[in-house]
C-alpha cells in the first residue's frame, strides 16, 4: 500500500509547478494552464484524503467533482476573455495588457 | 459435452492451469493480461478486414451493382489487397508539419478505437474488465478522439485540414450530449453502469421499452464516428478527406482502421445497451452461445448503419448541428425526465415499462409532427411545395 | 506492484507538468497538459476512485483541453515563435516555488494524519448520486447555475462584435 504522504508530496510538487507556470509565463493561455495544474493538484489531495481518512462517506469525491466543475466554468470564461482581448489588442502577452496599471 | 457448453471460459481455465505449471503467480496474471489485451486490440483490425468487404458489397447491392468480385470468391480478399496497397505506399510528410504530433495523431485515434473493447460483454463472464463505470468509460474514450483529431488537423500545416478538424470537433462535441443523455436513460432503467449489469437487467431488450433512447443513441453514435449521413467531415466531394488529407500510406491506414473499429464498437455498444447483448434463446443453459448472439446482433446494427449510408443524403454542417441541439437534445431530455418519473411510481415493473413505452411513443409523435411542420415551412419558403412545382 | 505503478504514474505526471510550464510552443504545452491529465486520472484509479478518474478524462481531456487548444489557435499569429516564454521575474518565482515545495513537504511529512484505511464501499457510485441529491443538493444546484452563467457569459464575451 502506498503511504498517504507520497500522494501528498506529488500533489505539492504539482502545485508548485503550476504556481511557477501561473506566475512566470508571458502567454495568458500559459497562465491558465498553470492554474489548471494547481486545481488538479488540489484534486489529488482531496481524493487521497478521501481514500485514506474518510472512505466511508463520499464527501471527498463530491468535493473533487465540484472542483472539476468550477475549473471547467472558469476555464471557459477565462479563455473567452483571452480571445476577446486578442481581438482588441492583437496580443496575449500578459505584460502588454496593462492599461489599468498605475 | 459439458466442456463445450461453456466453451470459451473452459478454454481460458485450461490455458491458465497449463501455464501455472511453469510460471509464478504474477507471471500467470501478466501473460493472461497480455493475451487478452492482444485479442481485444485486434478487434478493430478484424473489423476493418471484414467490414470493409461487407460495406462495399452492401452499398454495391443498394446501388444496383455487384461490388468487388474479382479478388477471391465474392471478392472476400479485397480487404487484404487494399491493405497491401496501403502498406506499400510512400509515406509523405508535409514539409513544415509538426513531426512528433503528426506521427502521434493516428496512433491516438486508433488507440482510442481499440481501448473501447475492454468493456464489451461478449458473454457471461467474458469481458475484458467489468468496470463499475463501464458506460462512462466508453464516453470518455470517445472524447480522446476529439483531441487526436485536432492534433491531426493542426500538425498537417494545411488550412483545409485545420478547418476540417474544427468542424469535426464541433460535430463530436455537439453529439456527445444526446449520446450521454440516452445512455443515462438506459443506466436509470438498468440501475447500474456496469456493462455486464446492463445486459443482465434486460429481461426484455430495452429497445422495446425506450425506442427514443435507441434512436437518440444510434444517431448520436453514428455522428460521433463520422458515419453517413454525418460524414461531411471526410466526404470526398466536399472537403477532400478533411483533417487527414495530408496522411498517406500506413498512417492513413490507421485512420481507416479507427473508423471501422469505431463503427464495429458503436454497433456492439448499441447491441449491448438496447438489443440485449449476449442474451438469447438457450444462452443461460449454454453460455458458449453468448458470443454468437452478440456478434449476430452487432452485425445487424452494422448492416442498419450501412443501409442508412447507402440511402440517405448527406447533412450540411449547419443542419447537422441544428439537428443535434434542436431535436435530439430536447427529445432525450424529455425521455430522461419521463423515465425518472415513471421509475419512482410504486407500480410493478411491467406496468412501468408500458408507461415508459407510451411516453416514448408520445415523444416520437410530437417530434415527428414538429419536424414535419418545420419541413413544410422550409419547403414553402423555397417554393418547393407540389402546388408551386 | 502498486508502488511501482504509483512511481511510474507520478513521474509521468510531474515530468509532463514541467514540460507544460517550460515548453516553447504553446501547442506542445497544451499536449503535455493532456498527458498530465491522463497521469492524474491514473493516480485516481490507483486510489480506487474510478468515477472521478473517468470524469477527469471526460471533462479535462475531452472538453477543457479542446478549449485550450482552440484558444491557442485563435490567438496566435502576431506572437512570433521566438518570443520569450517567461517574464523578468522568473528566477524569483522559481525560487519561491522551490521554497513553497520544501515547506509543504516538511509540513506533510511531519503531520500525523488520522489514517483510517478501510475498504471502499461496494455501492460507492449509488452513494455518490444519493449525496448529490441528498445532503449536497444546494451546492449541486448552485454548480449547475454557475455552469449556465459561465456558458452564457463565455458566449457573449467571445462573440464577434457586429459593429
Amino acid at each position: 500500500m502506498v503511504p498517504l504522504t507520497w500522494y501528498l508530496l506529488v500533489a505539492a510538487a504539482l502545485f508548485c509547478i503550476g504556481a511557477f507556470g501561473a506566475l512566470a509565463r508571458r502567454n495568458a493561455v500559459g497562465v491558465l494552464m498553470g492554474i489548471e495544474l494547481m486545481l488538479n493538484a488540489v484534486n489529488i489531495n482531496l481524493i487521497a484524503f478521501w481514500r485514506y481518512v474518510g472512505v466511508t462517506q463520499m464527501t471527498g469525491q463530491l468535493f473533487a467533482i465540484f472542483v472539476i466543475t468550477v475549473a471547467a466554468a472558469e476555464a471557459a470564461v477565462g479563455l473567452a476573455l483571452i480571445i476577446s482581448i486578442y481581438r482588441q489588442r492583437s496580443t496575449v502577452n500578459v505584460e502588454e495588457i496593462d492599461t489599468m496599471k498605475g | 459435452m459439458d466442456y463445450i457448453r461453456d466453451f470459451f471460459v473452459n478454454i481460458a481455465r485450461s490455458w491458465t492451469a497449463w501455464i501455472s505449471t511453469f510460471l509464478p503467480d504474477w507471471g500467470v496474471s501478466l501473460v493472461n493480461y497480455i493475451v487478452v489485451g492482444i485479442i481485444l486490440v485486434l478487434m478493430p483490425v478484424l473489423a476493418t478486414l471484414t467490414l470493409t468487404w461487407m460495406e462495399r458489397k452492401v452499398i454495391g447491392r443498394i446501388q444496383n451493382r455487384i461490388g468487388p468480385n474479382r479478388v477471391g470468391p465474392w471478392g472476400i480478399f479485397q480487404a487484404i489487397a487494399d491493405a497491401v496497397k496501403m502498406l506499400i505506399k510512400e509515406d509523405i510528410i508535409p514539409d513544415r508539419a509538426d513531426r512528433p504530433v503528426f506521427n502521434l495523431a493516428p496512433i491516438l485515434i486508433a488507440g482510442a478505437a481499440g481501448l473501447l473493447w475492454a468493456v464489451m460483454p461478449f458473454g457471461r463472464r467474458m469481458i475484458g474488465a467489468d468496470l463499475n463505470v463501464g458506460v462512462l468509460y466508453i464516453v470518455a474514450v470517445g472524447s480522446i478522439t476529439t483531441v487526436a483529431v485536432i492534433m491531426a488537423g493542426w500538425a498537417s500545416n494545411n488550412k483545409f485540414a485545420l478547418i476540417g478538424a474544427f468542424r469535426v470537433v464541433a460535430q463530436l462535441l455537439s453529439y456527445e450530449v444526446p449520446m450521454i443523455l440516452s445512455i443515462a436513460t438506459v443506466v436509470l432503467l438498468a440501475g447500474t453502469m456496469r456493462m455486464m449489469g446492463i445486459v443482465e437487467a434486460q429481461v426484455i431488450p430495452f429497445i422495446f421499452i425506450l425506442p427514443v433512447a435507441f434512436i437518440g443513441y444510434f444517431l448520436a453514435a453514428a455522428a460521433e464516428v463520422g458515419r453517413a449521413p454525418f460524414d461531411l467531415l471526410e466526404a470526398d466531394s466536399e472537403i477532400v478527406a478533411g483533417y487527414f488529407v495530408e496522411y498517406s500510406g500506413l498512417k492513413f491506414g490507421w485512420f481507416y482502421i479507427a473508423e471501422y473499429g469505431n463503427l464495429f464498437a458503436v454497433s456492439a455498444i448499441t447491441a449491448t445497451l438496447f438489443l440485449g447483448g449476449w442474451r438469447g434463446p438457450f444462452a443461460n443453459a449454454v453460455p458458449a452461445l453468448g458470443p454468437l448472439y452478440f456478434i449476430i446482433k452487432t452485425i445487424l446494427v452494422v448492416f442498419l448503419l450501412m443501409w442508412i449510408r447507402g440511402t440517405w443524403p448527406r447533412f450540411r454542417i449547419d443542419q447537422m448541428l441544428a439537428f443535434a441541439w434542436k431535436v435530439l437534445v430536447p427529445a432525450s431530455l424529455a425521455n430522461l425526465l419521463w423515465v425518472a418519473v415513471v421509475l419512482k411510481l410504486p407500480l410493478p415493473a411491467p406496468v412501468q415499462w408500458i408507461l415508459m413505452l407510451g411516453g416514448n411513443l408520445l415523444i416520437l409523435f410530437v417530434a415527428a409532427t414538429l419536424l414535419g411542420r418545420a419541413a413544410k415551412r422550409d419547403a414553402a419558403k423555397h417554393s418547393l411545395t407540389p402546388a408551386a412545382v | 506492484m502498486q508502488q511501482v505503478m504509483f512511481i511510474v504514474l507520478s513521474l509521468v505526471t510531474l515530468a509532463a507538468a514541467l514540460m507544460v510550464v517550460i515548453a516553447r510552443s504553446m501547442f506542445r504545452a497544451a499536449l503535455w497538459l493532456v498527458l498530465t491529465f491522463f497521469g492524474i486520472a491514473g493516480l485516481f484509479i490507483l486510489l480506487h476512485a474510478e468515477f472521478i478518474a473517468v470524469a477527469q478524462v471526460l471533462i479535462y481531456v475531452g472538453a477543457i483541453s479542446t478549449l485550450i487548444i482552440f484558444a491557442i489557435m485563435l490567438s496566435r499569429g502576431v506572437m512570433d515563435p521566438d518570443a520569450r516564454r517567461f517574464n523578468d521575474q522568473w528566477g524569483v518565482v522559481a525560487g519561491f516555488g522551490a521554497v513553497l515545495f520544501v515547506l509543504l513537504a516538511a509540513v506533510v511529512t511531519r503531520t500525523r494524519w488520522p489514517v483510517a484505511l478501510a475498504d471502499v464501499p461496494a455501492d460507492a457510485i449509488q452513494r455518490l448520486g444519493g449525496d448529490f441529491v441528498g445532503s449536497y443538493v444546494i451546492p449541486f444546484e448552485v454548480a449547475s447555475v454557475l455552469l449556465v452563467v459561465a456558458m452564457i457569459g463565455a458566449i457573449i464575451i467571445a462573440r464577434e462584435q457586429e459593429s
